[in-house]
This record gives C-alpha cells, structure tokens and sequence, in this order.
C-alpha cells in the first residue's frame, strides 16, 4: 500500500490481484494492480504460471522428436513454432527443403497467422464486451481447424513440419478446401469490420488507449503487429525472407499511432494481406514433386525405399532408433510469428540430442510493455491493453 | 359468497391479482432468459439451449432448480445481515415496481364489481415507479459493499455512480410527456394519446404527436433506461471481463438468482414505462373505423399461426418428447387463438393487452440485441456520456416542449 497525491489529498491505494484465474488474462496471467479508485497506479505482471519447461525437455529428446513440443508453445499458431524450430534445425544440418513443401510450409503458416489473429479479435472483443464478434471468429477459425485435421491429421497439435519438409503428402483435394476457405474469408473478414470498425463504443473503447512511441517499443523490443502500429515496418518475412517469402507479393500493413485500435486495425489488415499469400501460394504449389530433402541418415526414406534397399532400411532404423547427428555448431532462425518475431536458437554438441534449445519468444517480450501501456489508466484499459498485445500465456511461460 | 365477495372485494380482488401478477411474472422472468439465450444464440449463429426439454424449453426450469440445491458459501468477513439483505431488496423492489402498470383499458366485472387489469392504479403512479426504482441502487450498491470481495466493491460503485446519474436523465426525459398528459396516473398518460393524426394514418402517440413529439425525450429514456437496469452496452457493474462478476462475484446460488431476476424484473419495468409514455401503451396502431375491424383479428391469427408452426415443428422433432410435447403447446396456442377469435367480448377484450404486451416484448427485443451487438463503455465514458450529453438533451426536451405547449397550446 502506498499513498498516492489526488486532486483533493493523499489517497491509499488498493491492490487488486487480477488473475491467475481471470476471464480477461488470457489464460494464467496474474497482474497485480495498485489502484486509486479505479486508476491504475502501478501494473505489475507476475509469470510463470504455465512453466512446463519445455526448452529443458527438448535436450531430452531427439531433434525430431522435440517437434512435438514446439507445437505447444504457442498453442494458437502450432504450425509457427513447427516451422522456427524445423529452420533452425535445418540450418544447423545445412538442408535444402524443396520448394514444394516451401510453398505448402508458407501456405499453413499463413492459415496460422489468420487462424491465431481470430482467436485474438475473438477473445479481443469479448474482453470489451462484443461477445457476438468472438463467437463469429471461432466459426471461421473452426474451417481452418478442419483443413489443419485434413493435412496433418491433427487440429491444433500438428506437427507436422519436419526437419527436411513435411510429415506427410496433403490428402488430393485439399487445395479445393483451402480455396472455399480464401473465397469465403474476406467477406467474414467485411463482416467483423462492420461491427467494429466504425462502432462508436468501440472506437471510444480503444482510439488513444495504450499507446507506446516507436522509440519505447524498440527499447523494450517488441515485435510483431504492437511494432507495427507504432509506425516501424518491421516484418521478418520482409526484411530476412524465410521459406520462400520473397517470392511472395504482399503489404506489411504500418500504423502510426500506436493504440489499441491501431494495433487492431494492423491485425485485420493482416489477415487480409494472409489471405493474399494464401492464394497466390495456391497457385505456386506444384502439383507433384518432392516435400522431404534428399537427406538419407535425416530424413526417413519413403516407405517403398525402405522396403526393397538395404541401405534405407538402415537409415529408417537408425532415424528412429538413435535419431541423427548434427556436427557440433548453434543455429538461430527468427520467422514472423503471428505475435512478432519468434527466434529459435538450437545448439548441438554432435550428440543426437539438442544441447540447447531456446525459444524467443514475442509473446514473453512484448508483455513487458503491459505496465508502459496500462499505468495511468482504467481497469477497462488493462483489459484492452492485455487484450491488444495479444498475448498466449504457453508462450510466455514456455 | 356473492355478499361475502363484495363485502371485502377490494382486498380478495387484489390478493388475487398479486399472486397471479408474481406467478406470470416470475414465469415470464424464466422464460425471458430463455428467450434471451436462444435469440443471442441465433444471432451468433449456434443453437443455444438445447437439451433440457424440446428447445430447451425447460431449460429454466432446470435452472431454478439448479439455483435452489447449489451450495451457497457465505465468504468470510461479510456483513451478514446486509449480504443477505442485499439481494432479496433487488428483487422485491424490481417486482414491486410492477405493481404500478396498467395492463389494459378495461376492468373486469365480478358480480357487479368492477377491478383493473394492474395492481394498483396510482395518480402518482409515475413518481411511484421511479421512487421504487431509484431505490433499485441500494441492493446492488450494498450487495457489492457487504460482500468484502474487491472486484464486488469496485462493482458496487460503479454501479451506484451510474444508477444516480442516469436516474437524473431518466427522470427528465418523461418530463416532457407529463407536461403533455398533465398527468402522473399511467392509465391518464395512456389515455391522453388517443385518437388518430395526419388524416388518420398515425396514431396519436407521445413519440409523433404534436405540438412535441418525444422523440429527443424516447431516445434519452431508453439509453437511460437500458444504463438504470445494469445492461449491456452499460452493464459495468458487473462487466465480466473487468471485474469477473462485478457486485454479484461472491453471490452463488439462489441468492445470485434474485440479483438475477431482480434485473430482468426491471428490464420488463421500464420496458412496460417506454410503452405507457411514449408508444401508446395499449392503443392500437390501426384506426379504429370499420374497415380496420380485421385488426381485431390480428392477435389470434399470430397464436393461430405461431401454434401451427409450433406443431409442424414439433411432428418433425428429433426426440419423442418433443414429438408429444411440442403439438401440445402448439394446439393450445391454436386453441387460444380461436378463442380470442370466435368469442366476441374476448376478441375486444384482449385487444388492449395484446398490443401493450406486443410492444413490451418489443423493447425486450432490443435489449438482448444489443447485448449481442455492441461493446461495452468504459466507466468515465459512461459518466460524461451521462451528464455531459443524455442530461444536456433531457432538459433540451423539457424546454423544447414547454415551449412547443406553450405556442400551440396542450391537451
């Protein structure tokens, strides 16, 4: 408790613990709050609730083995963490992926990205009280569920890049529903718009909240559409192209206002600029070819190799026996992550398990701005500034 | 029994009134939060309840029970007497202002003895109805206090900062159609707007009659309203994202469900008041000359019509008991309906009813829209929205008004 100067004297304060179990802390987030009536004086954000201590768990594992794990990082956009680690990994081995699975790897990233950005409108605009435009947002994200089932077999926990390429070819067919998907998404997209772009509550609600200078968001480096808002065009697919994105035609969406409703207005743009990737890697996938790299002894052989050459049968052996060697050296790859910048940072030590594996994460990061954002604020705002750094709490915690 | 009656008709004709007004209306409230979810369920494109009973039309009756057995913890360090007090006041004070409407035009006679459809017909109903509702505070306000929970306190007074602002615009802004009616009694207010306008398209309602039509005084009591009752987009008292339930976090059970019941009593309330003063309250929105006669018949042929669907849908139910139960309702309502058609005094005496509940559920209807549709105002936004906006505009309307009265004369 501490006492604080009002208008009419010295005040105490009160501290409120919101969270961990809060409906608007996005899972296990405790945020102590120091309130003067329903001013925020002092935010202070308290993690590690989610610790599941998976960078620890993954020297446990083999390199390939540990692409489970990643999948439950940040759990709203699995096929991210996929794709960091796998780059990361292959970098480390020096492996070429075919531009097939670049291609495929590139299209699932970018249904992640709309996928994680309506999970956040959704949860974003519950969380100020237009619960309708939540229930919409799943509705859409559900069809990108069911493409993720077809692929990969698995709705969230996909697994399904792998070092080398992909698990496994896509069902024929797919592309057909991924393009009932693309047609129908922009219109989904008008119609969020409609609800909340110009609604006057709504603009009141987020318009000049949580704004943070361009300067500060650099200094505590954050990434990702928070950067963005702020009017710093910083997007990895741009700047260090992975995965065959500077083959890609498409906007990095700027704002320079920096508040919540910018922060939004990046997001929705988003979505529609991955809708624009998402077609125009529809039309690049070829229709056949290679989704694994010609690396026998890292990438299991095909099931038909295996069984008529001696030598696959060995490799297929030894791949799922003691799993494959990288020469000692480290690796980090960074990728745009639907929250910013995810880095992955692998280290061998020529033994067929990591050394170490480290997680950038944006989530982790970009929480630091929360008591930037919300001090001096209302406890509505928090609400709006938690909401808007778009946070997943597996993440954070790791 | 007939002298015994008359004797003491007064107080046998209101008790009687009382139980059925809080059987129907505590029904009503049920179903209201059935109708609530299913409509907010539509429009959000899933199916709301649907297991309890066919379309989950027993849903609240599961819910009642539910609230009935539900362990009720009482935190530590609450004040006892007024934890407990707190939300049986919400109730009772929500229900109480019920007791004030006035239904419909024309009494009923029993043996000569003639009683109205509404429990109490006040001269001052209008004051009445605010006095209680202005009181409406004090359950939500001591509720948040006593419970000795934070996020309850900082619900608590948000809610009663909002409550005392509004009541201010809500109470100016009906200003306007007593200066008109000349009037506190509701049944006055209904009656002053009858008869027809404009050659007879219109109807004479305070919204568009002259010399000052209500409209600037409408919009100012409905949003008003819609913050006096705690609802969305004004519900901050218990905004579930800020402050998990507001003044009700540490209410459970049944206790929980008289806070509960006690807004939807007040929703109907001021639903019922937006009626009365500005549309009309029971007055048809046809003329009443011969050629409209056909309206008469518009009450029955919506139950007809809604009984008919209501067994269509029920014969093609997935569930049996739903295939029994939901041609049975449709029947009754098909039965109804011919009654109010084919037996001529019903006929003209439902009218009256049939449009002021027509219009009510009308507002009902706009409440849960909006609770589908817009987001939430923030706390100081509410306040200067209040004061510096709904309460400039309400006085407008007085002015305006007088004014208007004043140049071309009242009633």
């Amino acid at each position: 408790m501490t006492t604080v100067q009002t208008a009419t004297g010295a005040a105490q304060t009160m501290v409120l613990n919101m969270g961990p179990q809060h409906p608007s802390t996005h899972g296990v987030l405790r945020v102590l709050l120091e309130l003067d009536g329903e001013t925020v004086v002092k935010a202070v954000p308290d993690l590690g609730y989610l610790h599941t201590g998976i960078e620890k768990t993954c020297e446990a594992k083999t390199y390939s083995q540990a692409i489970t794990l990643t999948d439950r990082i940040d759990y709203l956009a699995p096929l991210s963490n996929n794709l960091g680690y796998c780059l990361a990994v292959e970098k480390l081995l020096d492996l070429q992926v075919p531009k097939r699975a670049q291609y495929i790897r590139v299209l699932l990233t970018e249904m992640t990205r709309i996928a994680s950005h309506l999970v956040w409108l959704g949860t974003h605009a519950i969380d100020l009280g237009a619960m309708s435009v939540f229930l919409y947002c799943f509705r859409e994200r559900e069809e990108i569920l069911k493409i993720f089932e077809m692929v990969a077999g698995q709705r969230m926990m996909t697994s399904y890049f792998r070092i080398g390429g992909l698990a496994l070819e896509p069902p024929t067919g797919w592309l057909k529903a991924v393009e009932r998907f693309v047609n129908m998404m922009p219109g989904r997209i008008d119609e969020y718009e409609d609800l909340l772009t110009r609604n006057r509550i709504w603009l009141s609600r987020t318009q000049g909240i949580g704004c943070i200078s361009a300067e500060d968001a650099v200094a505590l480096s954050m990434t990702g559409p928070t950067l963005r808002a702020a009017g710093l065009a910083y997007d990895n697919r741009k700047l260090f192209p992975y995965s065959s994105y500077e083959e890609f035609d498409f906007a990095v969406p700027v704002r320079t206002e920096a508040d919540c409703y910018a922060r939004y207005m990046i997001r929705v743009a988003e979505m529609r600029e991955s809708v624009k990737i998402i077609r125009q890697a529809m039309a690049k996938i070829p229709a056949e070819g290679p989704i694994k790299a010609e690396a026998p002894g890292i990438v299991p052989p095909q099931r038909e190799k295996m069984k008529t050459e001696m030598e696959a049968l060995i490799y297929h052996f030894k791949i799922f026996t003691e799993g494959f060697s990288p020469a000692p050296g480290e690796a980090y790859v960074t990728i745009e992550s639907p929250r910013g910048e995810l880095g992955v940072f692998v280290a061998s030590d020529g033994s067929p398990k990591p050394l170490r594996v480290h997680f950038r994460t944006p989530s982790f990061v970009n929480l630091q701005a929360l008591p930037k954002l919300a001090e001096g604020r209302l406890i509505a705002d928090v609400v709006a500034c938690i909401g808007t750094i778009d946070i997943v709490l597996g993440e954070v915690d790791r | 029994m007939k002298e015994l009656f008359l004797q003491h008709a007064f107080l046998i004709t209101t008790a009687v009134k009382c139980g059925l007004l809080l059987f129907i209306v505590l029904t009503v409230l049920a179903y209201l939060t059935w109708f609530e979810r299913k409509m907010i369920a539509h429009m959000q494109s899933r199916w709301g309840p649907y297991r309890v009973g066919p379309h989950g039309l027993l849903q609240p009756a599961a819910d009642g029970l539910k609230f009935l057995f539900k362990e009720d913890p009482t935190p530590a360090g609450v004040d006892r007497l007024v934890y407990f007090l707190a939300p049986a006041l919400s109730l009772a004070l929500g229900l109480t202002t019920l007791a004030v409407i006035p239904f419909g035009p024309e009494p009923i006679r029993i043996f000569g003895y003639e009683t109205h459809l509404g429990i109490a017909d006040l001269n001052i109903g209008l004051l009445v109805l605010f006095a209680i509702s202005a009181l409406g505070v004090y359950g939500i306000a001591l509720g948040g206090w006593a419970s000795n929970s934070k996020y309850s306190l900082l619900g608590g007074l948000r809610s009663s900062a909002q409550m005392i602002s509004y009541e201010l615009a809500l109470t100016l802004s009906v200003v306007g159609v007593l200066l008109l009616a000349g009037s506190f009694s509701l049944r006055d207010i209904i009656t002053a707007q009858e008869g027809r306008m404009l050659w007879g398209i219109l109807p004479r309602w305070n919204i568009l009659a002259g010399p000052a039509p209500q409209i600037l005084g409408f919009l100012c009591y409905f949003v008003a309203a819609v913050a006096e009752t705690n609802r969305a987009p004004f519900d901050l008292a218990e905004a579930e994202s800020e402050l998990v339930a507001g003044f009700h976090t540490e209410y459970a059970s049944f206790k929980f469900a008289m806070f509960f019941m006690g807004e939807y009593a007040n929703m109907i309330a001021v639903s019922c008041l937006a009626t009365i003063m500005f549309f009309g309250g029971w007055i048809s929105p046809f003329p009443t000359t011969p050629a409209w006669a056909w309206t008469y018949f518009l009450p029955s042929v919506l139950l007809a019509g809604f009984g008919l669907f209501v067994i269509w849908d029920g014969v093609h139910y997935e569930t049996l008991f739903g295939k029994l139960v939901l041609p049975g309702v449709g029947a009754a309502l098909c039965g109804l309906g011919a009654l109010f058609a084919l037996v001529p005094p019903v006929t003209s005496y439902i009218q009256g009813p049939f449009w002021f509940l027509t219009k009510v559920f009308v507002f009902l209807f706009i409440y849960v829209w909006a609770r589908a549709t817009l987001p939430r105002l923030r706390y100081d936004q509410l306040m200067s929205f209040g004061w510096k906006l709904l309460l400039p505009v309400s006085i407008a309307n007085v002015v305006l008004t007088s004014l208007a009265i004043l140049k071309w004369g009242g009633q």
